[in-house]
């Protein structure tokens, strides 16, 4: 996932002279404004329109990685019902959810801990956030080595314990959630950081008045601070969804899908597909539909995050 | 806030602490890992031979950091052009379609690369840019530019209407004022776009790995990766546990001294609503 992630669609309210008569110096701004955006139009029409449109086309085609293509029509949508793409689809939702839930779980834990600034907070959350500066694909392979590595691994530990050697990565269950794990590790402070902004937001007072009515931390939680975050909560829960439904890196470096294919990802579907058995098309179809599904889901959560803004 | 008693605060202070262990654990356990043991040195004591080899490793460690830090700063340096020359534009120069463009690149955002990059391999190919760091810089430009756009526009909004027409008062038309004068006072809206830009390049694994062929060019995580796949299903941990060291080790740097300006991209607004 890309670090920037969602802003909102801001309007720019700015209106051009209705008059005729154009003043020569609001031309001259005009000519500016289209020269310095010009780098934008070309980077945004080259590299995003185009390959949008050629998506849509190749959807369309018999497109193989080498050689001529051919329009094959709808042929490449069947490729929905293929058990491996329907497979990899429920389990992307199931790990979207389980690592959601865990991930604000924790992330406001982390929050509420180092909220306010005392001595040694700020290194504690340096601490929490400094994963984020590390890649996912080296994130992966950090936690590769602890799970596997027999010289320097986890089970070492294990091992000294009097415990017997953990299988990290060999059950389905165990690869799932010794990568949610690597997930919650590399994204906690990141999200923590989310709802520290929100949390910064809320005056003192409201804190103050709620202990006035006596209401305990418990209390104050539920009933002042979360209303308050909603729209940082709302935040985090857009960007985890979206970076989870997209989910690559951590399973092509940790399990490679396996064991038996029970980690394969869309995102690793789509891979395989275009990459691996060269064909584009239908990879191109299957992409159609993961973005349609993304754009759908994405707008309800902008509409709600909109609205959580305004309430 | 809530008064917290003594013995409250002793053990917030303990658990931030551990949680902090906690999270700074795999990272110290991977460098520790990585000059101890058989692999690091003869008699398994400290060494640093994993180092040795990693560097040996393909077309060598230095090889693939030249390629990260080559698409590393064309991002930078591409991500600063585009961001503050359109930035600019965005909130100073009101211009035909201005509207249009902004929403469209705020749109690439609700639209996830990953379902593009395969188009995008094909698109490459055309413009010759396959298996080229060029052409993998133009994409890790085009993911930056939503966030980067927003953060300069929003810096130049934040300057005073004044500095615009002092300097064009003294003779700079809008080129001239722009940098002469205005890039001036977004710098620290540029070193925050800079910082993102660096870090997700540097990072980057998806695009690499589809787009670069050729071993020669291949960036950092997509060598390690290759790495840890192994030869002969043996995978060499010690060499595996230095190379990512090695890796992470430039982004941990930046990101200790730039930490405010990381944090700046979440409080400026851009970031949330």
């Amino acid at each position: 996932m890309s670090v920037s992630s969602i802003k909102p669609l801001v309007s720019v309210k700015t209106r051009l002279p209705r008059s005729r008569r154009v003043s020569s110096r609001t031309r001259s701004i005009r000519r500016a404004g289209l020269l310095f955006a010009s780098p934008t139009i070309a980077v945004v029409s080259v590299v995003f329109l185009l390959p949008l449109v050629l998506l849509v086309w190749m959807a369309f085609n018999d497109w193989p990685l080498i050689g001529a293509s051919s329009p094959n029509w709808g042929a490449n949508f069947a490729a929905i019902s293929d058990p491996f793409f329907l497979d990899a689809l429920v389990f992307t939702l199931k790990y979207t959810v389980i690592t959601t839930v865990i991930l604000s779980v924790v992330a406001l834990g982390l929050a509420l801990l180092v909220q306010q600034s005392r001595p040694g907070t700020a290194l504690y959350r340096t601490a929490y956030f400094i994963p984020a500066a590390v890649g996912l694909a080296s994130s992966g392979l950090f936690f590769y080595s602890l799970y596997t590595s027999p010289e320097s691994g986890l089970n070492r530990v294990v091992g000294a314990l009097g415990f017997d050697s953990v299988n990290w990565l060999s059950t389905p269950d165990a690869a799932l959630w010794s990568t949610i794990t690597l997930v919650v590790w590399r994204f906690a402070g990141f999200y923590m950081l989310i709802l520290l902004t929100g949390l910064q937001s809320i005056p003192d007072e409201v804190y103050e008045a709620s202990r006035v009515d006596g209401a305990g931390w418990w209390r104050t939680l539920i009933s002042v601070t979360l209303p308050l975050l909603r729209p940082s909560i709302a935040l985090m829960l857009i960007l985890s969804v979206t970076g989870s439904v997209l989910a690559f890196e951590q399973f092509y470096v940790l399990t490679s899908g396996g064991p038996d294919n029970s980690t394969v990802t869309v995102v690793n579907a789509l891979y395989r597909k275009a990459f691996i058995q060269f064909d584009l098309g239908t990879a191109a179809a299957l992409s159609l539909v993961v973005l349609a599904f993304l754009l759908v889901l994405n707008m309800v959560q902008f509409a709600l995050l909109r609205r959580d803004n305004t309430a | 806030m809530t008064k917290t008693s003594a013995p409250a605060l002793l053990g917030r202070h303990v658990l931030s602490a551990a949680l902090a262990v906690l999270f700074l654990l795999p990272l110290l356990w991977t460098a520790w890992g990585s000059i101890s043991g058989t692999g690091a040195s003869p008699d398994g004591g400290i060494g640093m031979n994993n180092y040795a080899r990693v560097v040996d490793y393909g077309a060598g460690l230095w090889v693939y950091a030249g390629n990260t830090l080559a698409v590393a700063l064309m991002t930078v340096v591409g991500v600063l052009i585009v961001s503050s020359l359109g930035g600019y534009a965005f909130a100073r120069l009101p211009f035909p379609g201005r509207n249009v463009l902004f929403i469209v690149t705020l749109a690439i955002l609700m639209v996830p690369y990953a379902t593009i990059l395969i188009p995008l391999y094909v698109l490459l190919g055309w413009l010759g840019l396959q298996n080229s760091l060029v052409g993998l810089a133009l994409v890790m430009i085009m993911l930056q530019l939503p966030f980067s756009l927003f953060m300069m526009r929003n810096s130049f909004e934040a300057l005073p209407r004044e500095l615009d027409e002092a300097a064009q008062m003294d003779g700079c038309g809008v080129v001239g004022a722009f940098f002469r004068v205005l890039l001036r006072g977004t710098v620290p809206g540029l070193v925050t776009v800079g910082l993102y830009a660096f870090l997700s390049s540097w990072n980057e694994f998806i695009a690499p790995l589809i787009f670069l062929t050729d071993g020669n060019s291949f960036t950092l995580p997509v060598a390690m990766v290759s790495l840890r796949t192994g030869s002969l299903g043996q995978v060499d941990f010690g060499a595996l546990q230095a190379g990512v060291i090695v890796s992470a080790i430039p982004c941990l740097i930046l990101f200790l001294f730039l930490q405010r300006y990381y944090v700046r991209g979440f409080t400026s607004g851009a970031l949330k609503g």
